[in-house]
């Protein structure tokens, strides 16, 4: 696959996404746009498109670090127990503070996110089998016991429809500033970029490392706080979006290798595209109504995922 | 030079170096032996600063390899070890290319690529330089590592057992590289070898190692002695001179 192809396809389905909807708004319209298809397309429509694309672009690329950084291409923000503890951190702040702002359930559910994801590395440490499907099922019940956690907290205070709201991706709700807060993604995946070559490094290992003069730790934290941040972000605005920092990066390594500075750009692009993609069918699928992003992401990925699971040797996995 | 000053290492009390002192000149192969559990591995680790020392002193011509900076000690000193554990994708020239990184960081200029354009050459990897690395044979591998570590350029190269899983044909050519490595470009080579014979035939110093403590030092021709391998092995070993070559014989 070619850079141009998903830049094609992403231009594709970005006009798609946008002249998508109940209210009757096509490309013919564009140049003498009523006050009602104005308001739809600033207030609704791009935001919705931006959000899509940050969102499918940078949890594919935090999926890449993690798999990087822990060595294994199974472990991504939905088998780290990273999207379970940034939950379990907005659930805090929401406790803590009835009036949180947006930042502030963001930097809570942050560092709700790095804790987690750093008590899994420590895991990850001390486990001896260190089998490449092992390891994230590790995670996953590492995540389903933060996540049980949480709903217990929730049932005790009554805020487990809150809670749904960040069990499920959707982009629905997406509106003008309710989705700002996700753009603190761009410049900190503008630093993975910057990064990417010391990324890779550690991902050869510590020794490997240590014998480049990388200050191996160092990096290794850079990468993990840049992945708790995004996903935080994400999941805040738009709620859980699984298996896509599973995927997309193995799809990427299939046919591009691992190199990050070679594998960054494809990786954002698909994941972007990827999602897009999934949107538009889960508006189309049930019109006028729509099935939220983390069901279709969901269902589509996890066939994905078993797909590259039975097929890992071939690639090279 | 390399100097190890009264070097101590401990596991959970329990002692895998203890009291090293060891001088190592330039533009020599020197070879470390001894049985499994020797301290041959962590000795040449500590020097290349992978692990951290208990105590004693360790320089790489004067300067403390602990109070020097890592990007410093990486243009110095290089080590390789086990190089089946790389799990990513990587093309041999990517490999190569990361060997240019304490001079660049990553950003590759005009000098690294021809650096690591030389680095391949040697190696003759130029055919298959963008192939991946896990398609490659062992010897292959073993090859674009040491390509690597040519492009690191640096005077001291450290390597942990190179020969592992190699067949003969390929522990011959890696063996010949390293030294050519030391004759042509001057370059000065420490090795933890399991092959006592490669280590008498390619090397100009031996470190026989046993529980931690230098057993012998010197000149390879000193070390491969009947009395001395019975000291290190506990075994009775034949010394055979061949063509001038002193072969062990073990079996």
């Amino acid at each position: 696959m070619k850079i141009w192809h998903l830049v094609t396809l992403l231009i594709l389905f970005s006009f798609t996404s946008v002249f998508l909807g109940v209210t009757d708004l096509s490309p013919k319209h564009i140049f003498n746009l009523s006050e009602t298809q104005q308001q739809v397309l600033l207030t609704s429509r791009l935001p919705r498109l931006i959000s899509i694309l940050v969102a499918g672009a940078s949890m594919s690329i935090v999926g890449l670090i993690m798999q990087q950084l822990s060595r294994n291409r199974f472990v991504s923000p939905t088998t780290a127990g990273t999207m379970d503890a940034a939950r379990l951190g907005i659930l805090v702040s929401l406790m803590l503070f009835t009036a949180a702002s947006p930042l502030l359930q963001m930097t809570i559910s942050f560092v709700f996110a790095l804790l987690g994801t750093l008590i899994f590395m420590k895991i990850l440490e001390k486990v001896k089998f260190k089998d490449a499907i092992f390891i994230p099922l590790i995670g996953l019940m590492f995540g389903n016991i933060i996540s049980s956690i949480s709903t217990f907290i929730a049932y005790q205070n009554d805020l487990v429809q809150n809670m749904s709201s960040w069990m499920q991706g959707d982009f629905s709700m997406i509106m003008s500033g309710t989705y700002e807060l996700m753009l603190v993604s761009i410049p900190i995946l503008i630093l993975a970029y910057i990064f990417a070559n010391k990324f890779t490094i550690a991902g050869m290992g510590e020794d490997f490392a240590k014998n480049l003069g990388l200050n191996y730790r160092q990096v290794v934290n850079i990468g993990l706080v840049i992945s708790a941040l995004v996903t935080a972000s994400v999941v805040l605005t738009v709620g859980v979006i699984p298996f896509l920092g599973l995927i997309i990066p193995n799809i990427v390594a299939i046919y591009q290798g691992d190199h990050l500075k070679r594998t960054l750009l494809h990786t954002a692009l698909l994941g972007a595209v990827f999602v897009l993609f999934c949107d538009i069918i889960g508006r189309i699928v049930i019109y006028p109504y729509e099935i939220p992003i983390s069901l279709t992401v969901g269902v589509i990925g996890s066939a994905v995922f078993i797909f590259l699971l039975l097929r890992r040797r071939k690639y090279g996995l | 030079m390399v100097k190890l000053k009264n070097v101590f290492k401990a596991y959970n009390q329990r002692k895998v170096i203890e009291d090293v002192s060891l001088d190592i000149e330039k533009g020599t192969i020197t070879s470390f032996i001894g049985p499994n559990g020797a301290g041959k591995s962590t000795l040449v680790s500590m020097i290349s600063r992978l692990i951290s020392k208990d105590d004693g002193a360790i320089t790489i011509d004067g300067k403390d390899i602990m109070q020097t900076k890592n990007n410093e000690m990486a243009k110095k000193i290089s080590i390789l070890k086990q190089t089946n554990a790389v799990n990513l994708k990587l093309t041999i020239r990517e490999l190569v290319s990361f060997g240019r990184f304490p001079y660049s960081q990553g950003r590759l200029t005009k000098v690294d690529e021809e650096k690591i354009d030389e680095a391949i050459d040697y190696m003759e990897l130029r055919d298959i330089q963008d192939k991946y690395l896990d398609e490659l044979s062992g010897g292959q591998r073993q090859r674009a590592h040491i390509a690597m570590v040519i492009a690191q350029d640096t005077e001291y190269i450290l390597l942990d057992e190179p020969l592992n899983n190699l067949d003969m044909r390929h522990s011959v050519q890696i063996m010949k590289t390293l030294r050519n490595l030391v004759n042509e470009m001057g370059k000065t080579i420490l090795l933890v070898i399991h092959d006592i014979n490669f280590a008498s035939c390619y090397s100009d110093h031996i470190v026989a190692l046993k529980d931690g403590k230098i057993v012998k030092q010197g000149r390879t021709c000193d070390v491969i002695d009947q009395c001395v391998l019975k000291d290190i092995y506990d075994m009775d070993i034949d010394i055979k001179e061949i063509d001038e070559r002193k072969i062990c014989v073990y079996f």
